[in-house]
């Protein structure tokens, strides 16, 4: 009996859980198609909804392509933040003559606005998929080192202590302690991180690219394809989301304590 | 067992130096069970890292079973006022967190690990996650940990300082009977009257700023101690009261009347 209420209860909570976002979203697209019809907004300006799928569906394959290209971009440019950006933190985290001599270097390149970069980065590496990966990595970096050297900074002085009593060595008082314990950190920072990533790729197609949906946005700008335009800016939006709550799914199955402890 | 041969501490403070130790000597025998008491700031978690290992007197010495304390010592465990769980480890790996890092025998020290959590009354709770614990459980666990290595010397920081008064008795009769079973040699920190008298063979008051030690009382009344009625309610009482007047300052008037 309570355990039929109970999953009873779980149904109704995946309901609320999946069934409001979906509900804000078509509230949204409806107020939008009102508005287009209501103020009759010419297609180029502003394209109703339905332009907007009919957009999508004529160009499908082609616009699958250019997501792919995006989405790849994203989580290579990502990926090598993680890579370089935890390590770098770690090094922070360890060292106090470290931390003095790189944090200020890090405050200054990342007070660069990036968009003043990405040109730059065309001449530099021409119009392939490195020069995005570059701008993904850029705008990655700073906040995954941030959160994981505060995270690393961050363990209770009782733990600290409690591991010194073991007489541990550096190493184990690393693995068995600190670091676990800066995982929810982490996570906070690659969380950030991955919702710049993407905007990190718009920015690079946007000065040069062949390819990406960042380039079809400036191509359907030209020749005034509003609604393709549109097609593509929700395509980098379910990116985004997809990778968002990727990450957030992996969270919840790998950091199950944390939830609890922050 | 334990022996602090004019041992001082001198801390170097914001406004200068701090004297936390001064000039004591204590020796604790093996299988004895000491409290020290003494109002916050009289450096009895200062003498206790420093038995532990985990701070060095700026002068005299400090030896355990004959030899002096330099490093943290596998057969010496330390027990925090907080649990200091990982948050991430089970009760079970958080009772095996030292046999991993000392590298101890894993197969027999589960075996025993089980044991101690039957012990404390954690059986059935193995797997689960500290944050799923009460105050009163996490500290259980905390001291089946301390257990696991199967020290000489069990080093105390208020540990039961954090929880209610009946969890507190509850844990106090329970390391009793644990002493029972197994021997060890125990330093207690408390700022409870109470918990020094039910559980100490030997209770060091120690006077604040610097910390000197001001008198050593003997608690000979018989085991296992309860703090309801018995026997020797009488006997609690009275050394309850010397305990008091010493940890008073002598004239109460002024700073309780307002």
């Amino acid at each position: 009996m309570t355990a039929a209420r109970r999953s009873g209860s779980r149904v109704a909570r995946r309901l609320v859980d999946w069934g409001l976002p979906v509900l804000g979203l078509a509230a949204l697209v409806a107020l939008w198609w009102l508005a287009t019809i209501v103020f009759s907004i010419e297609k180029f300006l502003v394209p109703a909804p339905d332009d907007v799928v009919e957009a999508f569906i004529g160009q499908a394959g082609f616009l699958m392509e250019q997501t792919w290209v995006t989405l790849l971009e994203t989580v290579q440019g990502f990926a090598v933040a993680v890579v370089v950006g935890i390590p770098t933190a770690m090094a922070i985290a360890s060292s106090r003559l470290l931390e003095k001599m790189i944090y200020p270097l890090l405050l200054a390149v990342n007070a660069v606005p990036k968009i003043a970069i990405a040109p730059i980065l065309v001449v530099w590496m021409g119009f392939g998929p490195v020069p995005k990966i570059v701008m993904v990595f850029l705008l990655c970096f700073f906040p995954i080192v941030i959160s994981t050297a505060t995270g690393l900074k961050s363990t209770p002085a009782e733990l600290t202590e409690l591991v010194r009593s073991y007489d541990a060595s550096r190493l184990q008082v690393f693995f068995k302690v600190r670091f676990p314990y800066a995982l929810p950190q982490v996570m906070v920072g690659l969380k950030t991180a991955i919702s710049l990533a993407v905007i990190g790729a718009v920015i690079a197609e946007f000065v040069g690219a062949d390819a990406g949906l960042g380039f079809v946005i400036v191509q359907s700008g030209a020749s005034a394809d509003t609604p393709l335009a549109f097609a593509a800016m929700a395509l980098l939006g379910v990116i985004s989301i997809v990778l968002f709550y990727g990450l957030n799914a992996l969270e919840k199955v790998i950091l199950p304590w944390a939830e609890e402890n922050r | 067992m334990i022996k602090l041969t004019h041992v001082s501490h001198v801390f170097a403070g914001r406004q200068g130096e701090v004297h936390a130790l001064d000039d004591i000597t204590l020796e604790v025998r093996r299988n004895e069970l000491v409290t020290l008491v003494g109002r916050s700031g009289c450096g009895k978690s200062t003498m206790l890292r420093m038995v532990a290992g985990l701070l060095r007197p700026s002068s005299g010495t400090v030896t355990v079973a004959g030899e002096p304390v330099g490093k943290p010592r596998q057969d010496v465990s330390f027990m925090f006022q907080r649990a200091a769980l990982l948050p991430w480890r089970t009760v079970l790996d958080n009772v095996l967190l030292p046999v991993e890092i000392l590298r101890l025998d894993r197969a027999a020290k589960r075996r025993r690990a089980h044991e101690l959590l039957e012990l404390v009354g954690l059986a059935g709770f193995e797997k689960r996650l500290p944050h799923e614990l009460s105050g009163g459980m996490q500290q259980r666990a905390s001291l089946c940990r301390s257990l696991i290595q199967d020290p000489l010397v069990l080093l105390m920081d208020e540990p039961f300082s954090a929880l209610d008064a009946l969890t507190r008795e509850e844990l106090s009769i329970e390391l009793q009977r644990i002493r029972m079973e197994q021997e060890m040699t125990i330093i207690f920190v408390t700022h409870s009257i109470e918990e020094a008298v039910l559980l100490a063979d030997r209770v060091a008051v120690l006077s604040p700023r610097p910390g000197r030690l001001r008198k050593i009382v003997d608690v000979d009344i018989p085991r296992p101690r309860t703090l309801g009625r018995n026997a020797y309610a009488d006997r609690v009482a009275e050394v309850s009261a010397e305990l008091h007047e010493l940890l008073m300052p002598a004239p109460i008037a002024s700073e309780g009347a307002v």
